[in-house]
């Protein structure tokens, strides 16, 4: 049963595997994987002198670890919220309004953002009515631009990651907050000696397996969203990998810095889930 | 209204929807396929699939080691699919997370069903489509919107692997429309041109059209995906 899956991923995921090879070479189209002239560590090296790399995984790590704290502390604080809403339509309306900007493209949110940001854009209008202030470039202005990416990310996945911790909630024991009730605690000593503990196995579980995407800034939001007047903020592993390779046409130094992130983020992969294991005795399959 | 009938009658917008209606059928008949074909066996116990956890890590490797763009455009432009819609299609035809979900439902299914049902004579494929696959109906309804969404989303396979911007599929086509910029040649005036966006109403008469069916999917689905996703993803 499972021969047409094996032999798709053969083509198509194991087949690129053996093309790291172009990153040990000098290689033209023109001459293929084959003729194309081997140049050993040529590319790491070249791609460890350029100060722009060097950048760039900063860049991309800091974002990251933005986006990881925003994304795990947002949604357990509206979890803990929703739980507290006692009508149950307010409850699954709002869940259903926050839930759905995760089945939207960076395509389209970024096509809103684009507007909403510029300098003609609402935000702008509304700064200036309110402060009087001169309109703010978000998109090209490298104070803000990280900040519009981690926050426009927390718009769009917070709804969604809530799922995951209202379920941990519904599972915690019911007659915990009925003694807590009798002993006099309120909704805010509850919230924080029994629904916080009662989520924290899943919290752990779910920061742990965070780990393997530190250099996961995301492509498609920073692709649709950055462009030259914030590389230098913005610019991340994977755009920088597109360009290189895309447009620059350099095949080798591309692939090179993508064997680059690919190696690490197997290690950082390979260790969110060993750390998954022994914490939280998680298992993949 | 006006801009609705200048998206309408805009002849590269409904080849791009043709597009991306083919691929989504395509895509998510395939994906959902290949799933279900791959989840069965690999939700054995080692006791009747032996070589269970080889595969299932054959599967997992591909999420956790990346070739690299390059390489992977170059094998799909090696398989001669450049252009046509099974490039977007076959190159990601499996989906391994879903797999993974899906295998972990399977498992949590009682045991004696399919016990008693092999005990009667029933072969897997019947055990699969006759037990299995009823049973599974809110992981299974959960996957099939994350398949949709997925294909109805993909922009950038289709940007870089379709030379002809006629047969862009309506993502990639928005996205040259509605970002619209060829990093090879912004100019610093181009961003400040950025700044001030100009056409709104058209773009957002697409964009509105883009993300049409995803809201007109996303409520009937809504309660099957939380279901789905709780159960797959935090057991034990």
């Amino acid at each position: 049963m499972m021969v047409p899956a094996l032999l798709l991923l053969l083509t198509f995921c194991y087949v690129p595997m053996f093309g790291i090879i172009i990153a040990f070479q000098k290689f033209y189209p023109g001459l293929g994987i084959v003729h194309s002239k081997f140049v050993g560590w040529d590319n790491f090296k070249y791609m460890s002198e350029i100060p722009f790399i060097a950048q760039v995984v900063w860049n991309t790590i800091i974002i990251a670890f933005m986006k990881m704290a925003v994304g795990i502390a947002l949604p357990i604080a509206v979890s803990i919220l929703l739980n507290e809403i006692r009508m149950k339509l307010v409850r699954t309306g709002i869940q259903t309004l926050i839930y759905l900007p995760h089945f939207l493209s960076w395509v389209i949110l970024s096509g809103i953002l684009i507007d909403l940001l510029s300098t003609k854009g609402m935000i702008n209008q509304f700064i200036h009515a309110v402060f009087g202030s001169k309109p703010i470039f978000f998109l090209g202005d490298n104070h803000w631009f990280r900040f519009v990416l981690v926050l426009s990310d927390a718009w769009k996945e917070v709804g969604f990651s809530t799922i995951v911790y209202m379920a941990a909630i519904t599972g915690i024991n019911p007659s915990l907050y009925e003694s807590a009730m009798l002993d006099g605690a309120n909704r805010w000593k509850q919230a924080i000696h029994i629904t916080i503990p009662g989520m924290l196995p899943i919290i752990v579980l779910l920061a742990t397996l965070n780990l393997g995407n530190v250099l996961n800034a995301g492509f498609d939001q920073v692709f649709n969203l950055y462009n030259p007047a914030v590389y230098e903020t913005g610019d991340i592993v994977d755009t920088a990998i597109y360009r290189m390779g895309l447009v620059e046409m350099q095949y080798g130094l591309s692939t090179a810095v993508g064997l680059f992130k690919s190696v690490i983020s197997l290690l950082l992969i390979s260790t969110s889930y060993l750390l998954a294991y022994r914490l939280a005795n998680y298992r993949i399959f | 209204m006006q801009s609705y009938d200048y998206v309408f009658n805009k002849p590269q917008f409904l080849t791009s929807v043709t597009i991306t209606v083919q691929r989504v059928l395509l895509g998510v008949t395939l994906n959902m396929l290949l799933t279900i074909l791959a989840a069965y066996p690999l939700s054995k116990e080692r006791s009747s699939f032996r070589f269970r956890t080889l595969y299932a890590w054959i599967f997992v490797f591909t999420i956790l080691f990346y070739g690299g763009l390059i390489p992977w455009y170059m094998t799909i432009r090696a398989t001669g699919l450049l252009d046509s819609v099974w490039a977007l299609v076959l190159p990601g035809a499996v989906p391994v997370f879903n797999i993974v979900i899906l295998l972990n439902f399977f498992r949590g299914l009682p045991r004696e069903l399919e016990e008693s049902a092999f005990v009667d004579g029933a072969r897997h494929w019947t055990v699969l489509l006759k037990i299995f696959v009823p049973l599974s109906m809110p992981a299974l309804a959960t996957l099939t919107l994350f398949c949709v969404v997925t294909h109805w989303n993909s922009w950038f396979d289709g940007l870089i692997l379709m030379n002809h911007p006629e047969r862009y599929p309506l993502s990639s086509y928005l996205q040259t429309v509605v970002i619209g910029k060829d990093l090879n040649q912004l100019s610093p005036q181009d961003v400040l041109r950025l700044s001030e966006i100009s056409d709104r109403t058209s773009k957002s008469a697409q964009i509105f059209v883009g993300i049409l069916p995803v809201l007109l999917l996303y409520p009937f689905l809504q309660k099957y995906f939380v279901k789905g996703i709780v159960l797959g993803s935090v057991k034990g």
